[in-house]
């Protein structure tokens, strides 16, 4: 049984923070293709395309037929533990300072033998599910679970430092005014989140939400302008060091592309909002989040956009939107690089259009805060780095994974058509 | 002696004080707030450039940026569709001859404080002229409530069917544009109307007024407690923007020491 | 299907065509004997926990220590065969203009445990063949402090990809496995394992080069730092620095120098056996080790004694089982009947092996393999084992991903003391 995690206590002052260490991060490009499927939660092996035979270790050339066309595919993840260890010490610092860890064989139904973390509530030689979850490193690992859910199995330390699990952790919420904000952070208070900090832009602007926010148990509101560079510093050096889990939900949006706008003034704004409201939250609270990635049960682990799925292709009604959107969706690309060494994850939830007064004109289906704010729960308990939200954002990134091209001119028929 | 020598020698002795009427130009400031498919007016924002350090190892500075329309600032003529054809109507154009001038204050602030959406009526004119002499010809007139003194949310006063402030009537405005041949008119509020001045006919009547009679418009004043109702010499130049509708600014006042 | 071939191939190609089922792969022919192979001068630098030496230093003492021994110039050498994992960024070429040696036969080994045997026969071939006279075949590593773990870090792509991510920070957790299911499949205890760790330890108080000079008890062994459960820290090889070295050349050439010389019986070597087992839980000894027996012509019974590859005891027992001394599962029973000292009724592992000796990288490879030399020469002086004639070798190597992959065995021959 798991153990149930506990408050921690205050922290020490006399205490130095542990320096965060990681896993081993090198793979092979194959390989890279098990952390893409974790990065969205997926359990995929590769196959071969010829005569089928599943693989693994990831391969360029098929074990069966040598076969170069190896094609990651999502299977059955069960299987059955054959051999277990418990490792109590490593040559690798990262799991030294984490044993002891769990480890073993598992032979999955479809065939091929994995080595693998073991859940802590795993027995000796049973029936297991495999997940294929992101370490520390953010590479895809796979951790073989119970085959039915046990009580608290989020908790197991094994689980804990692959998952951004809300639970006993704080979270800020940068833009305390968007209508979603309400809907995450009482998400967020379910999941366990202990401090829920929002950030509210022009406290002299009356806000609609506020009072919604306010009912909230572990809310506190407090003044952040992601377009003010030192208000975002100001609030960084008040709670920065408190901030486990951000959420940067600040989001500007008009409708209008490039000619059907007569100037760049909300452009300017989009970036502003959208892109550097990303990087300046990245400048401020990134570094004393990046320091605390292996502080204990309230450890820093992840920064949350909440982007449009049109960061992957233009929506020329909304074109300049979605310029700042693929910007932002750059500039998180680049932190994921930036964060890597402390660990720290790099989580976008891209949604479609969303049942606000911005889209109101475009027919359904639209993504509501509630479906908003699952989905962001869920992808921190599963430790993803990607989340695609709602069926139009789905099936947007399905359609850009097929072709990106066909999408684009799909997406810009415009003219007389 | 001449005038500037004796007004130089007034303000070495303190005989002549200088009152700033600006507010700081601060992020967190208000600006108006417009509808949202309109375009905004931007906040201040200020970013370092370098501050001794690897960006630049012996200086400080700062890019800012803002509306031509935000904090204490000026309103030009062409700011309104009334001016668009007013003679020398942008800020680079007007005369400097006319950012110094006297100015007389009318103290609505008992009424403000009663009334958020108090308005400055031809019969308060006409009152304060009573006891004060007629408003002089070229003067600025500042609308006193001690709005200033606000802040946060109770600033803009924003509520579901809009702002509450402050401001003139349409037949206020109309006496002193067209029967005292003001220099511009100032308020403490964000804007030389009231907050509910989109519902008069004109909507919005001193800039209407003002700026379709080629004048000018001071918004975001503060301390107006401080200065005389008559007497003081205002100073008002904005920068120097080509084309520009307005300008943030420095007001400052010359009191003569009672 | 291979397994059944042997018999059939030998009779031809003709007689094949004529069988009911048609045979398409190649033809495979008896081996050639290695008759007329001297192995002589064995010779081994005495090991040490850490050098500040390279790998360079250590192959250059060995390889002088075995010339001096045979009384021979390096200019007398003309084939070289080098095993070796931290000579990094040379390999055996470089080393020629390092040491000023311009063989006519030249070749690397980078299979580790199974790196001795599959050099001696590469070795023996060349000299068979004429391509060489005298062959020298080294080992040698250093071990620097921190330099296991940086070796381990890029070992292999399968293990970069699935094995070190998970806490497989060299191979103690990847024998936790094997042993765990061993244990499990055929009921061994650990006190079973400790009697080859425990007997090895005897063996090395006897040899003045061996790293460990304090007795092991079995409650010792038994009451050791658990390692990787059921993996304890004498279950566990030493890293250190070492080199071992011996030459081959001709029996003509041994006598005309009145070198004492060990004669190669039998020979075999086997890669990536088994590669559906989920588990390994035997070698590739299995498929070749009744062809090495008929080569030799003897059988187990005819071993006076064994050198195992001992990196974990589990891998001694499978190689016993395998090697045909006792069948599958039942290695915990034999282990039990016998003593494995010197003067036991089966020597094993004489000099100490690696438990107690110490592990030297590749030259672990060769450890046992230079010490039958010396015992079937009579030269093993506190370890000699009284009328040892005929010892068996054997060798594993290269634990890439879950297992080992390289497998080797050898008979070698002598005149005993």
């Amino acid at each position: 049984m798991t153990t149930p995690l506990t408050p921690p206590p205050r922290k020490n002052p006399e205490k130095r923070t542990v320096s965060p260490t990681l896993p081993p991060a090198m793979r092979s490009r194959a390989a890279m293709g098990m952390t893409a499927a974790a990065s969205e939660g997926r359990f995929a092996l590769q196959a071969c395309a010829e005569c089928g035979a599943p693989q693994y270790p990831a391969r360029d050339a098929c074990v069966g037929c040598l076969s170069p066309d190896l094609r990651w595919q999502d299977v059955s993840p069960n299987g059955k533990l054959l051999a277990e260890t418990t490792v109590r010490t490593s040559t690798n610092l990262y799991f030294r300072e984490r044993a002891p860890w769990r480890t073993g064989t598992v032979r999955l139904d479809v065939g091929p033998v994995i080595i693998c973390h073991i859940h802590g509530d795993v027995a000796p030689h049973a029936r297991v599910r495999l997940l294929n979850r992101l370490d520390r490193s953010g590479q895809g690992v796979l951790i073989a679970m119970p085959e039915h859910p046990t009580p608290d199995m989020q908790d197991d330390p094994e689980m804990r430092v692959l998952t951004s699990d809300p639970k006993l952790r704080r979270v800020l919420i940068a833009d305390g005014r968007n209508p979603n904000a309400p809907a995450i952070a009482a998400a967020l208070g379910r999941a366990g989140a202990t401090t829920i900090f929002v950030g509210e832009a022009e406290r002299w602007r009356p806000n609609p939400v506020q009072a919604a926010l306010l009912d909230l148990p572990g809310v506190s509101i407090l003044p952040l302008d992601v377009t003010d560079t030192a208000s975002v510093q100001e609030l960084a050096g008040e709670i920065g060091g408190k901030v486990d889990i951000l959420i940067n939900n600040a989001r500007f949006i008009r409708p209008g592309g490039v000619l059907s706008r007569g100037d760049t003034a909300f452009a300017a704004q989009e970036m502003e909002v959208n892109a550097l409201g990303l990087m300046r939250l990245a400048q401020a609270f990134g570094p004393g989040m990046c320091a605390r990635t292996a502080d204990g049960v309230n450890s820093a682990v992840a920064f949350v956009n909440v982007l449009s799925a049109h960061a992957l292709v233009s929506l020329p009604d909304y074109g300049s939107f979605a310029a700042s959107q693929a910007a932002a969706l750059s500039l998180s690309q680049c932190l994921r690089s930036e964060f890597r060494a402390s660990g720290l994850r790099v989580m976008n939830l891209f949604v479609g259009p969303t049942d606000d007064d911005w889209h109101q004109p475009l027919p359904p289906p639209k993504v509501t805060p509630k479906a908003i704010a699952a989905d962001l729960v869920r992808g921190l308990q599963d430790g993803l780095e990607d989340v695609f939200c709602g069926d139009v954002a789905k099936e947007l990134v399905e359609r850009f994974r097929a072709g990106p091209k066909v999408l684009e001119r799909e997406m810009t028929m415009g003219g007389g058509s | 002696m001449s005038v500037l020598s004796d007004l130089s020698a007034a303000l070495r002795s303190g005989a002549v004080q200088v009152v700033d009427l600006t507010h700081r130009l601060d992020q967190d400031f208000p600006v108006i707030v417009l509808p949202p498919e309109f375009g905004q007016c931007a906040r201040f924002r200020m970013e370092e450039i370098s501050a001794y350090d690897h960006r630049g190892p012996a200086w400080k500075w700062h890019n800012i940026s803002m509306s031509e329309h935000t904090g204490t600032h000026f309103d030009a003529p062409i700011h309104w569709i009334s001016g668009r054809d007013v003679p020398n109507g942008a800020v680079d154009e007007i005369d400097p001859a006319m950012f110094v001038g006297p100015v007389v204050v009318i103290d609505c602030s008992a009424g403000a404080q009663r009334d958020d959406d108090f308005e400055l009526t031809p019969a308060i004119i006409e009152g304060w002229e009573a006891e004060h002499g007629r408003i002089p010809v070229g003067a600025w007139v500042l609308m006193r409530t001690d709005w200033s003194k606000r802040s946060g949310a109770s600033y803009l006063n924003l509520r579901e069917d809009g702002a509450h402030s402050p401001g003139p009537t349409p037949d206020a405005i109309r006496l002193l544009v067209h029967d005292r041949d003001i220099r511009g008119f100032g308020t403490e509020t964000v804007g030389t109307d009231a907050g509910q001045g989109g519902h008069y006919t004109p909507p919005y009547p001193a800039h209407f007024t003002l700026h379709g009679a080629g004048k000018y418009g001071l918004q975001c004043l503060c301390n107006l407690d401080l200065l005389p109702p008559t007497g003081a010499m205002l100073i008002a130049a904005p920068l120097k923007i080509k084309g520009g509708t307005g300008s943030p600014l420095r007001v400052m006042a010359l009191i003569e020491r009672q | 299907m291979a397994r059944a071939m042997p018999r059939r191939a030998r009779r031809g190609v003709d007689e094949i065509t004529r069988c009911r089922w048609m045979w398409t792969g190649p033809v495979k022919r008896s081996r050639q004997s290695y008759d007329g192979v001297a192995l002589v001068a064995p010779a081994s630098v005495p090991y040490r926990r850490y050098s500040i030496e390279s790998a360079h230093w250590w192959i250059a003492q060995a390889l002088r220590t075995s010339l001096q021994s045979a009384g021979l110039q390096k200019a007398d050498l003309d084939g070289l065969c080098l095993a070796s994992f931290t000579l990094f960024p040379d390999t055996a070429v470089g080393l020629t203009q390092h040491l000023g040696l311009s063989p006519r036969w030249l070749d690397h080994i980078p299979m580790g445990g199974a790196a001795g045997i599959v050099a001696m026969r590469r070795a023996a071939r060349a000299v068979q063949a004429g391509d060489a006279d005298i062959v020298a075949c080294v080992a040698g590593d250093t071990n620097h402090i921190d330099s296991f773990r940086q070796l381990l870090s890029s070992f292999s792509r399968f293990a970069m990809d699935a094995a070190y991510p998970y806490g497989y920070g060299g191979p103690n957790a990847n024998f936790a496995l094997l042993t765990d299911r061993y244990m499990h499949e055929y009921g061994a205890t650990r006190e079973d394992f400790g009697r080859i760790a425990v007997s090895q330890r005897a063996n090395a108080l006897k040899n003045p080069r061996a790293i460990m000079k304090k007795p092991l008890s079995m409650q010792q062994y038994l009451d050791a730092r658990p390692i990787a459960d059921p993996i304890a820290l004498f279950d566990c090889v030493m890293p250190c620095a070492g080199a071992e070295a011996f030459l081959v050349m001709t029996v003509e050439e041994a006598e005309r120098r009145a070198l004492p010389y060990a004669t190669l019986a039998g020979a075999i070597e086997r890669h990536n056996a088994h590669a559906d087992d989920p588990v390994q839980l035997r070698g590739g000894w299995t498929i070749d080790a009744g062809e090495l027996y008929e080569m030799a012509g003897c059988t187990p019974q005819d071993i006076d004694l064994l050198q195992t590859y001992d990196d974990y005891p589990v891998i001694s027992l499978m190689q016993i089982e395998d090697l045909g001394f006792c069948a599958k599962g039942e290695g915990p029973q034999f282990l039990r009947s016998r003593d494995l000292t010197i003067s036991g009724d089966f020597p094993h592992n004489t000099s100490g092996g690696q438990l107690s000796g110490g592990q030297a990288g590749a030259a672990g490879g060769f450890i046992g393999l230079v010490e039958a030399i010396r015992q079937v020469t009579g030269r093993a002086e506190g370890t000699q084992v009284a009328g040892a004639r005929t010892a068996m070798v054997s060798g594993f190597g290269m634990i890439n991903y879950d297992r080992g992959l390289c497998t080797g065995a050898a008979i070698l021959k002598g005149a005993g003391p």
